[in-house]
């Protein structure tokens, strides 16, 4: 009940936010200012000191979500610009593997060879995918499906990379907390960094020509060039995620390019939300500590996983992140009106 | 330099599975010529106009622009040449709001030429350009997600991405077809202006009697077949003209066609 003399109504938060400041934070309520940083600071912290609380076999399932969300937000990227990816392995894979060339021919050290091995990565996937930026849809996708599976029955049946049996290198991380902040910070990078991007007018292009390519070749961009561009950001983001993995665990096979790396991605991308990044990242957080929880069930865990993975979207077509985002927007304080 | 001869076609030809599309048609456009093309639904005009700006590959013929074959370019190094065109069936992005939509020519290689590539102010660019055709400045029109805007703003928006390329020859497919009278009669005076400042203009347009007051030259074309050209009066007085635009009987000049 409220008392009959003062007057209550809603406030929707983010409108009186938007009304003062139009788009750049000036804020002066301590109230707005929990508002705009807790989604953005909240997760970030919890990231950050969670390792601390876990075990070791949890760590592993930290990190591990984190490359998944890498691999996650690298396919992100790439349907932004209309570029529809079923080979996220081909990219991790091939930053896998570069890794394992760096360390197991050429003897360098981690922190040479580990940004080597994604920028040269992303090279390579730019420049394996450019002559198909043409194809749409599906066609595209079909190119990044074969290709994976082409370079592991080359590697099998070459035994170049050391063929079946893979590459044991040598060069790691320092300790284990080395690699648990590597990866998690990194993660939280290319999150944030990728959203500014696709805020800029850089970003604003690459989405145009998801919608119209027409319209945006009219104006004057060479759309297939800022495809390739594309690729190799996105093939970049993937391939340090596969060489990270090489280092941490000091071996690089063909296994890197197994489906499991081009569908959990895509499968975490759908969860949370494709199209904002967010999405990507909070699907990867959710999925990958799920199918480890799951592992008890033996058998049934692949179809259990689908199953949750099903309904979630069927419920939630828009994903939990567009959802949440929806929510937090129609958030609401009560306020006494004077 | 006026005078100077900008765009030449020369016997472009396109058919599509045994339909002629456009056979043999060719013109030359001088530096600050306005010239309107009109012929009957079907004729090849927007045909015609793909083949130019690169997004239909033509069958045979040659397009030169300052005199540099251009037949068979990408459509965005044609644009980014300085060749802008609007489309029949507008092509924007919906979700964008209105002035966002004028961001993407202005990441163009040609304006980031033009421009010495500093930016920074690209949405006042594009806010500058949206008065020009019109748009309420400080209202909330610009701002409004284009899906939302009435069919008259999104033609005029149409044009002014084209414009924001800052072409040398601006190429209209039927802008005016849908729009209002008024707004018609808004959007006519920025096309003289544009013409009077040099800008060669290409407007492909059925309503006659409102392209009859901007364009120097008028070219028509039936059945692919280019089979008059001149200044409009003349052209509309010959009878083949009269036969294949409109039938015999209507008065032509005076009413125009909506
Ligand atoms: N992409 C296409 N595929 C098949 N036929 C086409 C295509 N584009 C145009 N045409 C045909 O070419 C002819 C000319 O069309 P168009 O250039 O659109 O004429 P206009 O713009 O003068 O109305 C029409 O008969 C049309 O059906
Ligand atoms: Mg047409």
């Amino acid at each position: 009940m409220q008392p009959p003399d003062v007057k209550i109504r809603r406030k929707r938060l983010d409108r009186g936010i938007k009304a003062r400041t139009d788009s750049v934070f000036v804020i002066a309520a301590p109230g707005d200012i929990i508002y705009v940083l807790a989604p953005r600071v909240l997760p970030v912290v919890a990231l950050l000191i969670l390792p601390f609380f876990l075990s070791e076999y949890h760590q592993e399932v930290l990190v591990h979500a984190s490359v998944v969300g890498l691999l996650a937000l690298s396919w992100d990227l790439l349907a932004c610009c209309g570029l529809f990816s079923l080979g996220q392995s081909l990219f991790f894979g091939v930053g896998a593997y570069m890794a394992g060339m760096m360390d197991y021919y050429l003897h360098l050290s981690i922190w040479i060879g580990l940004p080597l091995a994604t920028l040269s990565g992303g090279a390579i996937c730019s420049i394996l995918l450019a002559p198909v930026v043409r194809l749409k849809g599906v066609y595209f996708a079909m190119v990044t499906l074969m290709l994976p599976l082409l370079f592991r029955k080359i590697i099998e049946a070459s035994g170049l990379l050391g063929g079946t049996l893979g590459l044991s290198t040598r060069g790691s991380f320092p300790n284990e907390w080395v690699a648990v902040y590597l990866g998690i910070i990194v993660f939280l990078g290319v999150l944030f960094g990728l959203r500014k991007l696709i805020d800029s007018d850089y970003g604003l292009v690459l989405k145009a020509i998801r919608d119209d390519d027409r319209a945006v070749m009219s104006a004057g961009i060479n759309i297939y060039a800022r495809k390739v561009q594309a690729l190799f950001v996105a093939g970049s983001i993937a391939s340090f995620a596969g060489a990270f993995l090489t280092y941490r665990y000091e071996f690089v096979g063909f296994s890197v390019f197994a489906w499991d790396y081009a569908i959990l991605p895509l499968a975490a991308a759908a969860l949370g939300g494709p199209g904002t990044f967010a999405g990507a990242a909070l699907g990867s957080m959710i999925l990958v500590p799920l199918s480890e929880a799951l592992r008890a069930m033996g058998g049934l865990r692949i179809a259990s996983y689908c199953l949750v993975l099903m309904v979630s979207i069927i419920a939630l077509p828009e994903g939990i992140f567009s959802f949440l985002e929806r929510k937090y927007h129609q958030f609401e304080s009560l306020v006494e009106v004077k | 330099m006026p005078g100077e001869t900008l765009l030449k076609v020369r016997g472009l030809r396109k058919s599509f599975g045994g339909v002629i599309a456009v056979g043999n048609v060719g013109f030359e456009l001088k530096q600050g010529d306005f010239l309107g093309i009109i012929g009957p639904n079907g004729a090849g005009k927007t045909t015609l106009v793909n083949m130019i700006t690169g997004f239909v590959r033509p069958d045979g013929g040659k397009v030169y622009f300052k005199g540099k074959d251009i037949t068979g370019s990408r459509p965005y190094d044609i644009a980014n040449l300085g060749i802008a065109r609007t489309f029949q069936m507008v092509r924007l992005f919906y979700h964008l709001p209105a002035y966002k939509n004028l961001i993407i020519p202005l990441c163009s290689k040609r304006i980031s030429r033009i421009r010495g590539g500093r930016f920074g102010e690209r949405d006042e660019v594009a806010l500058d350009l949206l008065d020009d055709v019109g748009f309420e400045r400080d209202s909330y029109v610009p701002y409004k997600q284009a899906g939302s805007l009435p069919h008259g703003y999104l033609k005029r928006l149409d044009l002014a991405r084209a414009l924001a390329l800052r072409p040398e020859v601006l190429i209209l497919d039927e802008l005016f077809s849908g729009m209002s009278m008024a707004e018609v009669a808004g959007v006519l005076p920025l096309m003289e202006k544009l013409s009077d400042k040099g800008l060669t203009i290409i407007m492909i347009e059925h309503r006659l009697r409102e392209l009859f007051k901007v364009a120097h030259r008028v070219m028509v074309l039936t059945f692919g077949q280019k089979i008059a050209e001149g200044p409009p009066d003349e052209v509309m007085q010959s009878d083949e003209v009269k036969k294949a635009y409109l039938g015999t009987d209507v008065e032509l000049g005076e009413s125009g066609r909506d």
